[in-house]
């Protein structure tokens, strides 16, 4: 059989030269003997020994802690503008209305009104970031992202962080586990964003995660990441987590990932995000790609991201072809075994006319034709901490 | 009779003209948790070298080559629905099939001994 070793890294403290980008944690990473491979131009954990399975479910049980510091951290700076309306014009996510403290998902979207990429857009509370947005933006887009904004809004400045770490602590014990170092944020309900202080540096803290439960994000200053880690770590709940898991994690969950089910070539409206499109926005337009897209809402479109039941147990992988009949109607772009849910799982795109829940397919699998059945999305229920939640357990007096 | 090995880190063990055919410690270990294996067709005979399996883990699918040349005479069943014998027991339970060898006496010299496997996975 053929093994992959290329990418394991044995060589511990090796002066090497490397072509890839390290995050911060990459030392801990090598002390935690975590499986490296080349992400985004970034040497990142693929897995650490507990294994990808064991990661998924600790972290659907307990609370797993990601490294996502290779994500592009941007403050996007309006000077005497509105920073707000300014936005608009490149996303079609409704940011006037955006409170503070508060963060919304979004894309940035080309003039065909394809995805460039997809993000995190956060209204910061503090008053000297007043004339300011925070944005997280995925690891390999970072310089797409910018030129594309760059063109689109010249009058703004986009600064890239690259002097912060990034990571993600996610489960149902996320919020036990995170307040004991940080108490405020257990009454942070889902989407909310803060800018916080640890051993009196700034970071900033959102709940929110991309794995379907309940968990934060925090930004840190590169220098502190370390620290903070081992700190999460002294938590016997806590297990570093690494890409693999991650995939499944929000695969689970019905996430895009940008790159598989998001890329230059597919739109919000194709993908099912019309949801992050403010009503306001698809009436008024006014955004990059308005065009297509509101003639997309009112005309609907021609393929569409639906889920995938299947049947047996072989996994099927991105660029499976999902056949009704003899008609090829779509593929996958994201697919795999889902470990909470034990079985394959995956999602495509297929031809509108055969995008309805229930409609019968094949896939095709090395030759062999496996039944399977579309499926809404996502496999697992999401266990956000919306605000409804945190008011009643506030009551109850739950942790 | 003990184990042989290839350089595709498959195990062999050979015995009245029959091979059973599974996967190393080692590589179950790079391959993480096993989720499915594509079994061969029995009945069907094959060359040395060529794909016949596939095992899919968490992280990818990996292809199975045949180590010797021959008919597939037995599958191992119990991976149907517990893929994860590979991981458990590699060398045993996780055994993947059997081959009637057509062309041992020529093909012996390429297996490995294992001396020779545990240099080459050093």
């Amino acid at each position: 059989m053929s093994v992959q070793e290329q990418s394991v890294r044995k060589d511990k403290k090796s002066d090497v030269v490397s072509s890839t980008r390290r995050t911060p944690l990459y030392n801990l990473h090598l002390d935690h003997a975590a499986k490296m491979v080349n992400f985004a131009d970034y040497d990142m954990p693929l897995h650490y020994p507990l294994g990808i399975l064991k990661e998924h479910l600790w972290t659907r049980e307990n609370c797993g802690m990601f490294d996502v510091s290779h994500m592009g951290q941007v403050w996007a700076k309006g000077g005497d503008l509105t920073i707000a309306k300014e936005m608009e014009k490149a996303l079609p996510v409704e940011l006037q209305e955006l409170a503070k403290g508060k963060q919304r998902y979004s894309q940035i979207l080309s003039d065909r009104g394809t995805v460039v990429d997809d993000l995190i857009i956060a209204n910061p509370s503090e008053e000297k970031y007043a004339d300011r947005l925070y944005m997280v933006v995925n690891a390999g887009r970072k310089s797409e992202d910018l030129t594309h904004l760059r063109t689109c809004l010249p009058n703004v400045d986009f600064e890239l962080l690259d002097n912060r770490a990034q990571i993600a602590v996610q489960g149902p014990k996320a919020e036990s586990v995170l307040s004991t170092l940080l108490p405020a944020v257990s009454t942070m309900p889902f989407m909310t964003f803060v800018c916080s202080r640890y051993k009196d540096h700034e970071i900033f803290v959102s709940r929110s995660g991309y794995t379907g439960e309940d968990g934060y994000e925090v930004s840190l200053p590169s220098h502190i990441a370390g620290d903070f880690w081992r700190a999460l770590l002294k938590d016997r709940r806590v297990r570093p987590i690494g890409l693999g898991a991650r995939d499944s994690l929000r695969l689970e969950a019905g996430l895009c990932l940008y790159g598989n089910d998001l890329d230059m070539d597919t739109t919000p409206i194709e993908a099912g995000l019309l949801w992050s499109i403010g009503k306001r926005r698809r009436q008024q337009g006014g955004f990059c790609g308005a065009e297509v897209i509101t003639r997309q809402i009112k005309e609907g479109v021609d393929r569409r991201l639906v889920g995938l039941d299947i049947s047996g147990r072989a996994p099927c992988r991105r660029g499976v072809q999902i056949f009704v009949g003899n008609e090829q109607v779509g593929a996958v772009t994201s697919g795999g075994f889902g470990p909470s849910v034990g079985v394959p799982i995956a999602m495509g795109y297929v031809k509108t006319a055969y995008a309805k829940v229930g409609t019968v397919v094949t896939l095709n699998v090395r030759g062999k034709s496996i039944p399977g059945a579309i499926r809404p999305l996502p496999f697992i229920k999401h266990r956000y901490k919306r605000p409804s939640t945190v008011v009643s357990q506030i009551n109850n007096g739950e942790e | 009779m003990s184990l042989r090995y290839t350089k595709d880190h498959e195990w062999v063990k050979v015995e009245d003209g029959v091979a059973v055919v599974g996967i190393t410690d080692h590589a179950q270990q790079q391959l993480g948790d096993v989720v499915f294996v594509d079994l061969p067709n029995v009945g069907d005979t094959h060359d040395l070298g060529e794909e016949i399996a596939v095992i899919e883990s968490v992280k990818a699918a990996s292809d199975i080559y045949m180590p010797l040349s021959g008919e597939v005479i037995e599958v191992n069943e119990d991976l149907t629905d517990k893929p994860s014998l590979v991981n458990s027991d590699a060398l045993g339970a996780g055994w993947i099939f059997k081959i009637a060898l057509s062309a041992y006496q020529e093909e012996e010299k390429q297996l490995l001994k294992e001396e020779d496997y545990n240099a080459l996975i050093a």
